[in-house]
């Protein structure tokens, strides 16, 4: 074996030791930033400096697909193979890829020079086909050499922002991120004075009243989230936020968070002043580089500006903010898993009950609000509650972002008030279906979510009106079908993902999401068998009834409803001609 | 909060205390739930999902090894749904692992008339048996992840920690750390995982070779020179040395 230099390695543990295993993930990644890798002797002095147990770090290292147990080549390049940049054309792109990048290979014998892998969506659907070099994002690939993507610096997508109104999206699509200074200029953290003004029990009940529900897919009311993690015995509490953004189709977050990272923090604080948190967290997935760098930034400023620390605004009211990168795991989206990430373990979603409310980050009381959640939360108290409601409908108030791609004229991340039909987002603002094509289906709320036919055109957007047409409004993600489109394709892509991406702690998910992409493979072969029609349903039902957590209750839920708007798609000719 | 908590369960009348799970009730009251990854020493940790029940004014459906009984709660065990989850998962089991040394899941598989072949050209986790140290042998193709031999390695008994997961999803295997051969790993040969193991993925390495039909002292010669390397190679103090 090589012998590794462990010098460089130890001076950076001596930093994490402290906090002990809490430290595992971003040891990790420190290390693997040294050396590329993760080799064997690196994990055992990270599990030597932090005190774990070796092969606890081994079941981490080896549980998040961003680590590596194995060298890789100096540029690694993540191309997503996901719907929205499928469609585009990364398949014969990253075929193309990896044959240049295999004759770059075979004329350096030393090492390899690069390093290609299929990735889960990269929340960079508005850009499709989209990929990750050394994590940081190129947009429409397929139109770039080599050399601008790998060997010069490309300059990232400008952000695509539009929308009937732009409360949450005010300081987004700029082209720049908006700094502490330019932030307070607009207004910013006169929310965040105005609550610590008063007290912890008005900001709660003004939320409560707002009728905010959590974005990131469970439409959880927040008020109640935190009057519940207020009211829980403990004397150390939590807030969490849940950047984890990783639904296909979804990048809404990631938007906020490179374009207008203060009104996260500042709901954030807002947050935590109201539950009684002197700790937070923002848990921002692996594949989001910049907008870590971007968050990273923005916690620093609002350091320096006094807005974190101790006695805030001359209260007593104290507070910090700690970032922490995940390592490629959609599941790690799913709370008591992100709580485990954090933890430094793998990323297994915890049996619930108990609750984050009263046991959550490291067994405390905590509040674990989404990215738009928290943006929402500022805006609430600047225009005050009654102004606010009077946004969307009366059962769902306020404004919300959806993300629009696929076959979409102007793909983007679009801000319209609850209650908006689709054919108006679709049509009046995103310019319809791509041109000289028309509208086939919808995917609403990303892998785990259904698909809309054209007679769902006139659906109100709330969540009244999505619940009674049988579709989810999830993090509010919306993919465009053409009728060009094999519906079957965008199944077995779906089930690909659920596959890759479950954790594999129930037996439910881990092995039906496995079954489950085999027959759909099966049926886009056309070598459907006999009863597969009905092994899919078995599959599907079981994985929504007994899975233990969200992944797996939603992981047939679109290739169910595919089923349910194609059989035929689905059927063998026998089962057809009954 | 009152002594009792008063439940239904298949539509019986029953009064346990509060905390009971709902697995423990229905026992007392002489109604059997099916389980796998269950065991009274370990964790429960509700991940095979074979003990869940229909619970009324639940969305999903309930692991009953780890829900607690709450008042007036009303139970199913035997639901439709309930039975369709349980075979199905029993199914998919078949179809993924070698269940030939798991008579526990074998008489669930009947009971619920799980068909065998019910996945044809499903990818099974077969992998090669690991013989890697005297005392016992690792055959993770028999291996249902129940966990409860990382748990026993862990806190729930030894605190050694000599093994833990590789990989993730359908993908999962127990796993030392980064693979290495037993005797290299922090096991300390207690025998606790393979008291533990429902399926035979691990079994002592003398009833292993008696199955393959050596005889007693055949194992005697084979294993010899084993154990001749390993005192070799321990070289520690006897006692009256010391």
């Amino acid at each position: 074996m090589t012998d590794f230099d462990l010098t460089p390695l130890q001076a950076v543990l001596g930093g994490y030791a402290p906090q002990g295993r809490t430290a595992l993930l971003p040891a990790l990644h420190a290390a693997q930033e040294i050396y590329g890798y993760l080799p064997e002797p690196v994990a055992a002095e990270i599990a030597r400096g932090l005190n774990v147990p070796l092969a606890e770090v081994f079941g981490v290292i080896d549980f998040y697909s961003l680590f590596y147990r194995e060298p890789v080549g100096k540029t690694v390049i993540h191309v997503c193979t996901d719907p929205a940049c499928a469609m585009a054309g990364s398949e014969p792109m990253l075929k193309r890829l990896t044959q240049h990048v295999e004759s770059l290979n075979g004329k350096n014998h030393t090492e390899e020079s690069a390093t290609i892998e299929r990735a889960p969506c990269l929340g960079l659907c508005e850009h499709a086909p989209a990929m990750l070099v050394n994590g940081q994002p190129i947009g429409q690939a397929n139109t770039r050499t080599w050399e601008e993507m790998v060997e010069s610096d490309p300059r990232p997508p400008d952000t695509k922002v539009d929308g009937s109104i732009r409360l949450l999206t005010a300081n987004c699509g700029l082209g720049y991120t908006l700094s502490l200074e330019q932030y307070v200029a607009r207004g910013g953290y006169t929310a965040y004075r105005k609550a610590l003004a008063g007290a912890p029990e008005e900001v709660v009940d003004a939320v409560k009243i707002s009728g905010l529900v959590g974005r990131g897919g469970a439409a959880f009311p927040t008020g109640v989230k935190w009057e519940g993690t207020a009211k829980a015995p403990g004397t150390q509490k939590y807030v969490v936020c849940n950047a984890d953004e990783a639904e296909p189709g979804t990048f809404k977050d990631r938007v906020l968070m490179e374009d207008d990272p203060h009104s996260i923090l500042e709901g954030l604080m807002i947050a935590a002043y109201a539950v009684g948190a002197s700790k937070g967290y923002i848990y921002i997935r692996g594949e989001y580089l910049r907008p870590y760098q971007m968050m990273k930034i923005a916690v620093q400023e609002a350091r320096e500006a006094r807005l974190l620390g101790e006695n805030i605004f001359g209260s007593d009211f104290n507070f910090d903010i700690e970032i922490r990168r995940g390592a490629g795991a959609y599941i790690c989206g799913e709370e008591t898993a992100l709580f485990e990430s954090i933890e430094g373990k793998r990323g297994f979603p915890r049996v619930k009950p108990p609750y984050p409310t009263t046991h959550g980050l490291f067994g405390q009381p905590t509040s674990i609000n989404n990215v738009e959640t928290l943006a929402n939360v500022p805006l609430i108290l600047r225009m005050g509650v009654d102004e606010y409601r009077k946004i969307g409908t009366e059962k769902s108030p306020g404004p919300k972002l959806f993300c629009l791609s696929g076959d979409v004229e102007r793909p983007g991340l679009y801000e319209v008030p609850f209650g908006t039909t689709f054919r108006e987002l679709l049509f009046d603002l995103a310019g319809g279906v791509r041109s000289g094509h028309h509208f086939q289906s919808a995917l609403f709320g990303g892998a785990a979510g259904a698909f809309a036919l054209d007679s769902h055109l006139d659906v109100h957007l709330s969540f009244e009106d999505l619940r009674a047409a049988g579709l989810p409004l999830g993090s509010g993600v919306i993919t465009v079908f053409d009728e060009t489109r094999d519906m079957r394709d965008i199944c077995l892509r779906l089930a690909h993902f659920f596959a890759d991406e479950s954790c594999g702690k129930c037996y439910p998910c881990q092995l039906g999401t496995q079954r489950q992409v085999e027959i759909i493979q099966r049926i886009m072969d056309g070598q459907v068998l006999p009863g597969d029609w009905e092994r899919l349903h078995d599959i599907g039902w079981t994985m929504t009834d007994a899975s233990l957590c969200g992944l797996g209750q939603t992981a047939a839920s679109a290739v169910m409803s595919a089923m349910k708007h194609w059989p035929h798609l689905f059927k063998s000719p026998e089962a057809l001609a009954q | 909060m009152s002594d009792t908590i008063n439940l239904i369960i298949d539509g019986k009348q029953i009064s346990v205390p509060p905390g009971t799970t709902i697995l423990a009730a229905a026992r007392e009251a002489g109604i059997e739930i099916p389980t796998i990854c269950f065991h009274e020493a370990t964790t429960s940790n509700a991940l095979c999902r074979i003990c869940v029940v229909e619970v009324e004014g639940s969305r999903v459906l309930v692991p009953s090894c780890v829900a607690h009984v709450s008042e007036g709660m009303k139970v199913q065990t035997q639901s439709e749904r309930v039975t369709r989850s349980r075979r199905t998962i029993l199914e998919m089991l078949e179809s993924t692992v070698d269940l030939s040394d798991a008579p526990e899941i074998q008489t669930m598989i009947v009971a619920y008339k799980a068909d065998a072949d019910r996945f044809p050209q499903a990818k099974s986790r077969a992998s090669a048996p690991i013989d890697d140290n005297p005392m016992y042998l690792r055959d993770y193709a028999k291996c249902i992840l129940c966990w409860r031999c990382v748990q026993v390695c862990a806190e729930d008994a030894q605190y050694t920690y000599a093994i833990n997961f590789s990989s993730r999803g359908y993908d999962t295997q127990i796993s030392t750390f980064y693979e290495v051969p037993m005797p290299e790993s922090t096991c300390v040969f207690c025998g606790q995982c393979v008291a533990v193991c429902p399926t035979g993925a691990l079994k002592p390495k003398r009833q292993w070779l008696l199955e393959l039909g050596r005889t007693p002292d055949e194992i005697m010669d084979l294993t010899r020179s084993e154990r001749r390397n390993r005192r070799r190679r321990v070289d520690v103090p006897s006692n009256d040395q010391v």
